[in-house]
Formats: structure tokens, sequence, C-alpha cells
């Protein structure tokens, strides 16, 4: 049925945030330490461990399918939903603390990359 | 005549997710034809909606004066449902159902590297423009180093401290700037970049670290690589609200003689 995957798929979102909840109000903080990151490992998991018992039919597994395929018109609506005018309206210092990091960022990146590259396992 | 159109409009308010639905599928039609007709495919349909979006957010945001870009408009704002932080969660865990565990564990290490780095080099060169722009205090250098992370780590930061509203304005603009030039410049030098491997991904994610910025500059690029950035990207804003006033706030104190703070 789809619903068991949408479900656990949910279940698993869920739990992350808690868990993230918890951990950031554990070291006084208020907010979510890593929630999402924590639910994608819960249902890595548990997707594992339904393929290896065979208890995933075609049908559980569209119900997380159709909301991964649904992931590029979320970002599209959620940048529709952006606040753009706030971003121009920070002026000079916020397009320069904004923008230069980003610079930064995208050279590290090449960098980190070219330096990982596939042949040598950290 | 009038009424039917209040009518109309009316539904079209009370079904508001169901407007966004059209909305979102209009754009991305609107995106595929300009990319096919305007760019013969060069410039990816995705990266194309995304800037329609962002478009379109500007333009709503000067209509209405609102925050929240077209979800401001009473009939659109299924949008900011749409595109809020639950589905888009939920869609961003969806996408781990394709992953391979076994290239997480392999690219663990460089992604805590990504992470370490990314957070550094923000908060140093958010700090280092928060001074050069005339700011002494330790407070505001912080709080805006903070929003040169991602624009959730400058307010959480600012409110810690106690910063002044117009510095936490900045440091949120800051952030908002971040995310708009990571959605928009990684679909153009992603392959400079190499950006064409989970583990390469997973690079991206920790170091650039805005949710939104990565998923969309992502989406657009390659969607099969977005569950590996967003599992460091993730927790980049959390270790950001965690380091900002904390051990940033005591560099930057022991670097700054504290006034008016």
């Amino acid at each position: 049925m789809v619903i068991y995957g949408t479900a656990l798929l949910a279940t698993c979102l869920l739990l992350g945030s808690i868990l993230g909840r918890s951990i950031g109000w554990l070291i006084g903080l208020d907010s979510d330490l890593g929630g999402v990151g924590i639910a994608m490992l819960l249902l890595i998991g548990s997707l594992s461990l339904l393929r290896k018992r065979q208890w995933l039919p075609a049908a559980t597994e569209s119900g997380i399918q159709y909301w991964s395929l649904l992931y590029v018109p979320i970002v599209v609506a959620m940048t529709a939903s952006q606040n753009v005018i706030g971003a121009l309206a920070g002026g000079l210092t916020a397009a320069a603390a904004g923008f230069i990091p980003v610079a930064a960022c995208f050279l590290l990146t090449r960098l980190l990359v070219r330096c990982s590259s596939p042949e040598q396992t950290p | 005549m009038n009424e039917l159109a209040s009518s109309l409009a009316d539904l079209l308010t009370q079904y508001s997710l169901l407007t966004a639905f059209t909305l979102v599928g209009l754009l991305t039609l609107l995106a595929e034809f300009l990319s096919r007709t305007c760019t013969s495919g060069r410039i990816h349909p995705s990266a194309l909606a995304i800037a329609l979006g962002l478009l379109l957010a500007l333009v709503a945001g000067w209509l209405t004066g609102g925050k929240k870009g077209v979800a401001d408009l009473p009939m659109l704002a299924g949008t900011g449902l749409l595109g809020g932080a639950m589905l888009r969660d939920l869609a961003i865990v969806a996408t781990a159902c394709s992953v391979r565990a076994e290239e997480f564990l392999r690219s663990g290490l460089w992604g805590l590297l990504s992470l370490a780095l990314g957070l550094g080099t923000s908060f140093t060169i958010g700090g280092l423009i928060a001074w050069c722009s005339g700011y002494r205090d330790a407070v505001s250098v912080t709080t805006i180093a903070a929003g040169a992370a991602t624009y959730i780590v400058g307010p959480v930061t600012g409110t810690a401290l106690g910063a002044d509203s117009e510095v936490l304005a900045l440091s949120v603009a800051a952030g908002l700037v971040k995310a708009v030039v990571v959605m928009l410049a990684t679909p153009v030098l992603a392959d400079s970049m190499q950006l064409n491997s989970p583990r390469a991904a997973m690079i991206f994610g920790g170091l650039l670290g805005t949710n939104s910025g990565v998923m969309a500059g992502l989406a657009a690029t390659n969607p099969r690589l977005v569950p590996y950035a967003a599992m460091t990207a993730t927790f980049y804003t959390g270790l950001g609200c965690l380091i900002g006033p904390s051990l940033v706030y005591l560099i930057v104190r022991l670097l700054l003689p504290v006034t008016g703070s």
C-alpha cells in the first residue's frame, strides 16, 4: 500500500526532527541540530532492512518515490516564497557578506573535490 | 459577472495548495519552453524555473511589502505551504531512498572536513566584511559573520548575544543574498567544480551549507546528487547555531576590544 511508504517517510522525518531538537536542547540551544540528516539516515537504514527481508513491495516504495520526484517543484515553490526584497534591502554590506564567502567556498569546493578524487580513499 | 469573478477568486484562495501546484506546473512549463527556444537547452529548465520563482518573489514582495514572496498574495498562499519547511524537508528526506549507504560512509570524513572549512570560511570572511563596514563591537561583528553562514544562523546568534535589530536584519539579508547567489551560480559553475559525484556533492553541501541555496542549486544541476549534499548541509545550520554565539563570539571578542555591548 502506498500509504505505508509515505507513513514511513513521515515517521522518519518526525523522529529525526525530535532527535535533532532534543540534541539541540541538551546542549542548551533552541534549534534543530541536523534533524533532517538524522531522518535521512533513519530512512536509509529502515529501507535497507526492509529490502533485505523483502518486505518492500513496489507500491510501498512508490509512496516515498512520489515525494522525492516532487522535490524540484517544491524547491521552485520555495524560491517563489523567498524574501528577495529583504536580500536587496541589506545594501552593500549584506551583498558583500553574502557574496564573497560563497565565491570563496565555490573555490574551496573545487579544491577539495580535486583532492578527494575517487582513486584515493581518505 | 462580478459575483462569478469573486467566487472564482474565493475558490482559488480556499484551495490554495492546488493553486500552488498549478502555478509551479505553469512556471516549469514556461521554463522548459524558454530553455528549449531561447537557450537551445543549454540552461537547465529547473535552473530557469528557480530563477523565475525568484523573479516572481521579487515582484510579489514589491507589490505586497511582505516577506514571503508570492505566498503573501492570498490566492497564492499555498505556495508558502508547498515550499515551506515541512514539505521541503519531507521531499529532501524522500530523496534519500535512492542513496547508496556505503557512499556516505566512504565520504564521511570529507563531509566533516568540508563542514568545518565551510563554517570557518564564512564566519571569517563575514566578520572581516563587518569590520570593513565600520562595525567594531564584538556582538555586531559576530552576528553579521553568522549571517554570512546562513540566514538562520545569523538571527539565532544575534538574538542569543542581544544584537541590535538593525544588525539582525543585516545578518538575515546577508544570508538571503548567499542563498540566492548559490541558487543561481551552482548550475553555471557545477562543471568547473567537477560537481558530478556523491562525494563532490557532500563536500559542496558542507562548504556552502545554506540549505535552500544548496538544494535549489543542485536540483537544477543534477537531482541525483541532492541527498548527498543535503546530508552535510543539514548539519551546517545546526553547527553554526552552536558555535556562533559561543566559540566564534569568544574569538571575535579576543580579536576586538568590546565596545558598546
